[in-house]
Order: structure tokens, then sequence, then C-alpha cells
């Protein structure tokens, strides 16, 4: 009966919680005057119209375009993040050399630090460099292991690795590079997947960068073309709006559902929480 | 008869040379390793901080060469900027607010879902759920459509800003749970042996045990309320409105830098809140001498 009873807490406080998703989601399929007069989950008349005007596209640009501009980024960004994360986390946890404590310190200290105090003087170099309103400035920091939060998640992994595998390998003749490839890196597997999973997600997400640097319609990510909504004040695109909002939340949810427990444990061990 | 040869002080560097390639430690390799982590540091991150320190003290509009003004932007700011001034209160007012409200939220949650069960997974990964989505352009939206009467009132405004960020209690939820399943069962049976009740135990053990990770969320939370944007940009439609009272510290840094083109003012508000978050974190690791619990150590 205890049990029962715990059940209906948790159940009822999910619903609760989850309320405004579910909300969204039968938002998406009613007309614009039903969104904004009534709260209630289930719509007096589903209509599929809202979506279709999604897929009519906006400002003259179709919807596939803001989603491939926003795999693009989140893509690129994976990439970047796991290639040079991993090269920078073996040399601080598997190679010796004089500055390693202090290089590391200093990696832990740009975890805590605002972005905001970089973002102005990031902003004159990628101007200097006429790579404004492309997708470089989002990738290029990704490739440089910029995200000092992964770094430390893999520097952390590959640190538990046991050491006796290291010593193997030399004795097999491999040299520092080959030790990586073919020893640490596949055995880093479970941290390169959680980095890379967290870094789609966040980079999906990610709003302020892109609107800074972003700035014709036809190259916004989904989050920008989202924003175009906001300065609409008329209310028939309230529907538009809700059904462009679940197909930005996709992606996103088919991650949680395909990978939630790693998704859990990442947080759980590492304590990252976004 | 090679030492001989050679002398001494070549065989020390001859047998460290070997030793070094007995370890794999030629730093030459480290360095090839780390090179793009380098030139990222240098070029994204010390680069960009000096820059930003050299801007403050100028005005920049980004295309014609800044100009020194020494401290005017900081002088600025604190005597002749009243929208700063709301900034920074309905900032500060954002960090009180929903940050305890936040790890409350997550500590009851946590408290709730610790327990043997094989739902516990289920409900774990559901009550996380809102932690990856609620940092999205797409569920502000929807949250500004939910509470539209609340959005447009200067008094409730932040409050509906402040409830999308308690939502996202999941992760520090989940952080929690990690803690409290680390706390030894002897405890709970010695303090139940003790004829301790649920709120004695609580206060008296899983507290102290779980304050370590108590300090390490609030740490985390802090200086992450400090820096919330995308919130208050989506319901506000970027201008912090109704009448400033959602007007964030950061939004008001993105107004003045990229729609103002005030660089260097810009530069210098970012500078100010790193300080100002510097600050906090340093009187936070002060005060968990009071209260930060490390097992096994003597207090």
């Amino acid at each position: 009966m205890r049990r029962f009873g715990w059940h209906v807490i948790c159940l009822v406080a999910l619903a609760v919680l989850l309320y405004p998703i579910a909300w969204l989601l039968t938002a998406s399929v009613k007309p614009a005057n039903e969104i904004l007069s009534s709260l209630r989950l289930v719509p007096e008349r589903v209509i599929m119209g809202n979506y279709a005007e999604v897929f009519r596209g906006m400002a003259g640009v179709s919807v596939w375009r803001f989603l491939a501009n926003s795999l693009i980024v989140s893509v690129g960004s994976v990439v970047g993040t796991v290639v040079s994360c991993s090269l920078a986390a073996y040399a601080f946890s598997w190679l010796r050399f004089r500055l390693r404590n202090v290089l590391f310190a200093f990696t832990i200290m740009t975890i805590l630090l605002p972005i905001h105090v970089l973002l102005i003087p990031q902003y004159t170099i990628f101007q200097r460099l006429d790579l404004v309103d492309t997708y470089w400035p989002l990738i290029l920091p990704k490739l440089l292991a910029t995200d000092a939060f992964f770094v430390f998640l893999i520097v952390q992994f590959m640190r538990s690795l046991p050491r006796e595998l290291g010593d193997a390998a030399r004795i097999d003749g491999c040299g520092p590079i080959r030790a990586f490839a073919y020893v640490v890196l596949p055995l880093t597997r479970p941290a390169l997947v959680t980095t890379a999973i967290f870094t789609f997600i966040w980079s999906w997400n990610d709003f302020l960068s892109q609107l800074i640097y972003l700035n014709t319609p036809k190259n916004y990510t989904l989050p920008l073309a989202l924003r175009l909504f906001i300065d609409q004040t008329s209310q028939t695109s309230y529907g538009a709006m809700m059904a462009m909002s679940v197909l930005t939340l996709v992606p996103i949810a088919l991650f949680f559902f395909a990978f939630q427990r790693l998704l859990v444990e990442g947080v759980a061990t590492t304590g990252l929480s976004g | 008869m090679a030492v001989q040869v050679l002398g001494s002080r070549d065989v020390v560097r001859a047998s460290r040379e070997r030793q070094r390639r007995r370890y794999g430690e030629r730093p030459g390799i480290a360095y090839l390793f780390l090179s793009p982590w380098v030139l990222g540091a240098l070029l994204l991150t010390v680069g960009p901080m000096l820059g930003s320190l050299y801007l403050s003290f100028t005005d920049y509009d980004l295309f014609t060469t800044p100009e020194w003004v020494g401290l005017e932007n900081y002088r600025n700011l604190f005597t002749d900027d009243s929208r700063f001034v709301a900034a920074v209160w309905v900032t500060v007012r954002y960090v009180l607010i929903s940050t305890p409200l936040k790890l409350v939220a997550a500590l009851a949650v946590a408290l709730l879902l610790n327990r043997a069960s094989r739902a516990q997974g289920f409900y774990r990964s559901a009550f996380y759920a809102p932690s990856l989505l609620g940092a999205s352009v797409a569920v502000a939206l929807v949250w500004r459509v939910i509470f539209g009467d609340l959005v447009s009132s200067p008094q409730y405004a932040l409050l509906v800003i402040v409830a999308l960020a308690v939502w996202q209690f999941g992760a520090l939820m989940v952080i929690f749970l990690a803690g409290l399943e680390q706390i030894p069962q002897e405890l709970y049976d010695a303090s139940a042996v003790d004829g301790a009740g649920w709120w004695r135990t609580l206060r008296s053990v899983t507290l102290p045990m779980l304050s370590p990770v108590i300090f390490f969320n609030l740490v985390l939370e802090t200086i992450h309320a400090f820096q919330a944007f995308t919130g208050a940009f989506v319901i506000s439609s970027g201008r912090g409105g109704p009448i400033d009272s959602t007007l964030f510290y950061t939004l008001y840094l993105y107004q003045k830098g990229f729609n103002e083109f005030r660089m260097g003012y810009a530069s210098a508000m970012a500078w100010v809140l790193v300080l100002v978050v510097a600050a906090i974190t340093a009187v936070l690791f002060r005060t968990a001498r009071m209260w930060v619990f490390y097992a096994g150590e003597d207090r």
C-alpha cells in the first residue's frame, strides 16, 4: 500500500512537470484562437494546418534548410569536440610534460569562466576573418577544444584506465601515438559517447552564439528561425509557432529516448548539469 | 669504456633520455596532442580575455579603431546608467529566487526517488527530461504562450522565467540522487536504532552526508544563474520588458554590444560580471567551511 502511494505521488508530480510538453504537443494541432484561449490539453478540433504552414517555410526559406543548418552546426560541434578534447585529454592524463599541472588547472578554471567576457573579442576576430554569418565561428572553437568541461570529463575517464595497459603497449613497441590510437582511445569510448551526445544537444539548443553570428535567414538554425515568430504579433502565427517548436524538440526527444540511460549516468557521474 | 669517452654529464643525459623514451615522455609529442587545445586557449580564451579587458577601457563600435577612455565605461555603469542598475537587480533577484527553489525541488524529488524500486530508473529519466528540453527556444516560447498574461505584467514576468529555470531541476536531482546512494546504510540503521524519526534522520544523517554535493550544485547553479539569457530573451522578445522587469544582465550586455554596438561598454559589463561571479564563488567557498561536511574529516 505504501508502495502504491509512492507511485501515485511520483506520477502526479510527473504529470504536473510534463504538462507543458504535453500541452505543446496538442497545441500544435489546434487552431490559433484555441491555443491562446485555453490551457486545456485535449483539442476541440484537430487541424494539421499548422504543420502545413511550417513546411511552406519562413521568410522565403524552407524549414528543411533551417534543419540542415542546425545539423551542420551540431554535427560539426560534435566532431570537433570529440576529436580535439580527446587529444588534449590524452596529453593531460597519459603524457608528462612540464606545464601539465598549470595548464590543466587553467582548463578547470575556464569551465567556470562566463563566456560573455570572450564574446566581443571573439566576434571581432571572426569579423576580421570575414567569417560572420558562416558556421565557422560556431564550429571552429569546438575544433580547438574550448569546451573545457569535456576535456575534464575525458581526462577523468582516461586517468581511471589501468596504467598497466600503457606499460603493455610500450613493451609491445607502441609509441605514445599508437598507444593513444590502439589502446587508450578505444577504451575511452563511453566518455566519448557521453561527450558527443551532450555536445549535440547543447549545440542544438544553443541560442546566444547563433544569434550573434548568423544574420541572414538562409543561414538561420532552428532556434533562430523560431525566434522569427517572436516578432510576429499576429494571432494566426501561433499555430505554426507551436508546430515548429515541436519539430525542433524532436531530435532532442529522440536522443533522450535512445540514450536516456547514458545521459542520466553521464550527469550522475560527472555532475554536469548544463 | 663508453663512460670514459662520453664523460659523466653525457651519461646522465643519455640515461635520462633512455628513461624518457621508456615512459613515452617526449614532451614534443605531448604538445603535439595538445596543439589544438593550445591554439584554442591562446586565440579564443586568453587572447579574448585580455582583448575585452583592453576594450573595456575604450569606446569601440566595431567599425572604427577603439578610442581609449580610461575608466569612463566603468564610471558610467555605476553612476550614469539606470538600466544597468535595473539589470543588476533583476539578475540578483533571479539568482536569489531561482537557485534555492531549484535546489530544493531537486533535493525533494531526489529524496522521493531514493528507494529501491524497479521503477526508479524510469522516474529518474522522466524527471530529468525537462533539463534537456528547457534550455531551448522552443520551450521558452511555450512558456510565453502558457503564461501569456503574467508575461506582460512587470510584477510577475520575472517569476515566469524563474519558473522556467526551476522546471529544469532534473539534472541537479540526478546528481543529488547519486549522492544519496553513496550514503552508507549503516548510518541509517544506527539512526533507526537510536529511534530517530524521518525528519531527525534527514537533518542529522542525510543532509550532512550530502552537503558536499549540495555545495557543488549550489556553486555551479549560482554561476550558471548569473549568466541566464535564452529564457529572458525569448519571453521578453529580446527587450527585457515590461518596463525592464526581465532585463537580465546578459540581455542588457547583448543589447549594448550587438544592438547599439557599444562594444567597449559591453566589455566593461562582461568584466564586472566575471569579477562578481568570482567574488561570489570565493564567498561560497568561505562559507563552505561552516556547513560542508566531508566524511572522515574532523570538524
